[in-house]
């Protein structure tokens, strides 16, 4: 028996547009693109100029402070001119693929790998970026040493799919990334996956040391598991990786080929909800394709809570196994009927203002994108406490970021926590303040101070 | 309401942006219209969808707690008039002159609220003007308790000049809602209390008793006094004298201030703090939709019972014999433990700190009552020492949170 956890502070925001069934492999898309704005505080330096042809798994930029870091094409094709934005930022950068062939690696045994040549592989064939550490939530330095590397075995976001979805027939693949990943740990340690109570799916899994964890979302968030497993100190590290990315790394070092392939939930009340096994790279236009209402829809790479929105033209997010695809809320709303005052039967709150509580557990909302009210300062106490799992004060921890007080930041906890953990504060949040932004701009602030 | 936004958009809005005749006043326009209109705004950054609820909401809602209290407020100035003319007895309270009483009360309600909306509004929309910031919904409730924790006889400018006070200082001066200190409602009222003293005491409590009293059709035998004012006269007597005896007396059952009355509130005091059964309705329905602490509420109520068994049991004067019940359900002990300790601003903020708050707020309360009979309203200068207090509690919470953070490191260091 796993050690089990109970979370007791969360919310399920219950959305329309789950995801049902089995994968449907999605026919090749006509491009890959991939954003470096995906990689926090990354800079990255071109290594294949426009118009070079490139195999698939053959380097197109590399991390300008770690050159070893590298970041490959998932096909083979053509470099195109990158997309910049302001000050001439690479936005992102597209491959047109010609079908032609992949680079050939040695091939590595899952069996008894060795540290260096793991670490090396992972470097060299484009895998190093799946990787992401605390504190900071940034992408590893080439030489980080990891205490631990925690896995989430299940995503609580809303709509997100169930890991039995996302690993379809890819257990040998996951269970040998997580032999690679457990030659990159000290001491015997394996790797902490975090899986939900009562799945199956990880059964057979001996390559872990597995907790269990029930109740609502954030469960499933990876640093609500660090926090209850080991909680992060100062001057620690550790790494975190998404289930379908160990599987990744699994199948692309056994095989010697790259391997990013992403089963991804299309979601939202506006879509046609689907699985479909695609790759890192594709572009969204691709996938929402004939299924999705685009007038007035909005479609995010991720979930509603923690996604981007990178336009149509945009790739599916690096990290992303989810589209969410929701409708605009634009709309001024008369306040008796509608806004501030009316009954809010369409609302779904975690306050018992409005009567979400009165409704069936099973019903499921139609959210929009309305801020539904405007930013005020700190006002309500309590609210964000109620689902925080973690032992921080969250308000306390935005206020010392916002005066830029970095050793209340540091004192608070900032070490242990990424955006993704306050997306719920932000939700719930009377005065509409931008949590997740406020926390990024913390661990910036942190990262600035030690460089 | 397509066609009311249309008009809003297209003939409003004009006149109060780019080179309009009125666009000194945008914030009021902006705050009718958002008044009118949740606007089309959506999420930029971060979530895409964000929970219903708002400021404007919370606020709403915690007005609508003090309704019963307002309600039973404004009957109760008529009853205690006519009490007061003699033309009802105490005795029998519901069945006479009820519509009569609820005139007398709204005569006396109705120009204190606006005269509190008018001053403290009018100054958040001077100041929102200069800075350019949106009006806050702060006021909407501070607007509201201020005239609830008003005597009934008070001058109408007496309240301006408080709400003045009390907006401006207490409140804008550290930056405007969410920012301030001390509880806005409170300052006003402590305010008055300190400036005014000699306005702010005698026979203020019941509508126009003193020109009864002149015209010679005051009823036999009434006083006006409140519960606290009476009581305050037993200390330093003996607790079986004359004095104590004759006090003590109108408290036992049956007497006008009964356990019964105190806990109904038909009893005389400020507007609408008289009814412990009315704050505990709006206790009910702010424990229940979440946005008053049910930690700070039951602490509170907690440690004045605490404090009233203390009392009991050392009883060195009549005041002190009172039951802890009785003391909570006199004064404005109810209505500062629903509606003022709670306000989550200048309240302590962590989960443990309410509880510290809570407690100490009530205890305080009792204790300042019963030791200082010149200041009966221990409740306000409780609850706004409470409120300086508040961010020390917060901070030694935080500061043990921390300790358990270094310790931790300390022990993975070892």
């Amino acid at each position: 028996m796993p050690a089990s956890v109970k979370i007791r502070k969360g919310l399920d925001i219950r959305l329309k547009g789950h995801v049902q069934g089995a994968p449907h492999v999605l026919p090749s898309a006509d491009r890959f693109s991939i954003h470096p704005t995906d990689f926090h505080c990354l800079v990255p330096r071109m290594a294949a100029k426009a118009g070079t042809e490139v195999k698939a798994g053959e380097v197109i930029f590399t991390d300008k402070k770690h050159p070893e870091i590298k970041f490959v094409s998932g096909v083979s094709g053509t470099v195109q001119e990158p997309v910049r934005g302001e000050k001439r930022r690479i936005m992102r950068v597209d491959v047109l693929p010609d079908g032609g062939g992949a680079v050939e690696h040695a091939s590595l045994d899952p069996t008894n790998p060795d540290g260096a040549a793991v670490r090396a592989a992972l470097l060299e064939r484009g895998y190093w970026p799946m990787l992401r550490q605390r504190p900071f939530d940034v992408m590893p330095a080439p030489d980080s040493a990891p205490r631990d590397i925690f896995v989430s075995g299940f995503d609580t976001a809303p709509l997100a799919p169930s890991a039995a979805m996302v690993l379809e027939g890819r257990m040998d693949g996951f269970r040998a990334g997580l032999a690679f990943l457990n030659a990159l740990l000290d001491g015997g340690r394996k790797v902490q996956l975090g899986v939900r109570t009562g799945d199956t799916t990880f059964d057979k899994v001996t390559e872990a040391d597995i907790t269990a964890f029930s109740g609502p979302h954030p469960a499933g968030n990876v640093g609500v598991q660090i926090h209850q497993v080991c909680p992060l100190n100062k001057g620690e590290v550790v790494w975190t990786i998404g289930m379908q990315d160990v599987a990744n790394i699994g199948d692309g070092l056994m095989s010697g080929r790259y391997v990013g392939q992403r089963t991804v939930a299309l979601t939202g009340s506006r879509s046609q909800p689907a699985l479909l096994q695609t790759n890192i790279g594709t572009p969204l236009a691709h996938i929402i394709k004939d299924r999705v209402l685009t007038d007035g829809t909005r479609v995010i790479s991720g979930n509603v809570l923690t996604g981007t929105v990178r336009g149509e033209e945009g790739g599916l997010g690096f990290h992303d196994q989810q589209v969410t695809c929701i409708p605009e809320g634009n709309e001024p709303l008369f306040f008796l009927t509608k806004g501030w005052l009316g009954p809010g039967f369409d609302k779904f709150s975690a306050s018992r203002a409005f009567p979400t509580w009165l409704m069936p557990k099973g019903k499921e909302y139609d959210l929009n994108t309305n801020n539904n009210g405007e930013e005020r300062a700190f006002v309500v106490s309590g609210q964000y406490d109620a689902v925080f799992p973690f032992d921080i004060y969250p308000v306390q921890l935005i206020k010392s970021i916002m005066v830029g007080d970095i050793d209340r930041m540091e004192k608070l906890g900032i070490y242990e926590v990424a955006p993704e953990d306050f997306a719920l504060c932000e939700y719930v949040c009377t005065s509409k303040i931008a949590v997740q932004d406020i926390v990024r701009n913390g661990l910036n602030q942190m990262i600035e101070e030690f460089a | 309401m397509k066609a009311l936004h249309k008009l809003v958009e297209e003939r409003v809005k004009p006149n109060f942006t780019g080179e309009g005749k009125l666009k000194r006043f945008w914030v009021v326009f902006d705050a009718l219209e958002t008044f009118l209109f949740t606007p089309g705004h959506t999420t930029a950054k971060g979530v895409h969808v964000r929970d219903g609820i708002d400021l404007k909401r919370t606020m709403f809602l915690v007005i609508l707690a003090m309704v019963p209290a307002l309600l039973f407020g404004t009957w109760n100035i008529g009853h205690q008039y006519y009490l007061s003319l003699g033309d009802i007895t105490a005795a029998d309270p519901w069945n006479a002159m009820l519509f009569d009483k609820l005139i007398v009360g709204a005569i006396k309600v109705v120009p204190l609220i606006v005269v509190s909306y008018a001053t403290g509004l009018g100054i958040e929309f001077v100041i929102a003007g200069m800075n350019g910031h949106a009006i806050n919904e702060g006021f909407l409730v501070s607007g509201m308790l201020i005239p609830l924790i008003m005597p009934v006889d008070v001058p109408l400018w007496m309240v301006a000049v408080a709400t003045a006070f009390a907006v401006l200082i207490a409140k804008e001066v550290f930056g405007g809602t969410g920012m301030n200190i001390l509880n806005v409602a409170l300052t006003a009222r402590a305010f008055l209390f300190f400036a005014y003293p000699k306005q702010m005491s005698g026979e203020i409590w019941i509508h126009d008793v003193m020109a009864s009293k002149a015209g010679g059709v005051l009823a036999d035998g009434y006083t006006g006094a409140t519960a606290l004012g009476h009581l305050a006269n037993t200390v330093g007597q003996p607790v079986q004298g004359e004095v104590s005896n004759g006090v003590m007396a109108m408290f036992a059952d049956g007497g006008l201030f009964s356990l019964m009355n105190c806990f109904i509130g038909t009893i005389p005091g400020s507007v609408a703090e008289t009814s412990a059964l009315a704050a505990l309705i709006g206790a009910a329905i702010l424990i229940w939709t979440g946005i008053g602490s049910w930690r700070i509420i039951s602490s509170f109520i907690v440690g004045g019972l605490v404090m009233g068994v203390i009392f009991n049991q050392l009883g060195l004067n009549a005041y002190m014999t009172i039951g802890p019940v009785h003391q909570i359900v006199m004064g404005g002990f109810m209505f500062g433990a629903v509606f003022m300790a709670t306000d989550p601003v200048s309240a302590a903020q962590t989960n443990t700190g309410k509880w510290i708050y809570g407690f100490l707020g009530g205890f305080f309360s009792i204790m300042i009552r019963v030791f200082n009979p010149a200041y009966p309203e221990g409740v306000m200068m409780a609850i706004l020492f409470m409120n300086v207090m508040a961010p020390t509690i917060d901070h030694y919470v935080i500061e043990a949170n921390v300790r358990r953070r270094e310790k931790r490191l300390t022990a993975a260091v070892a």
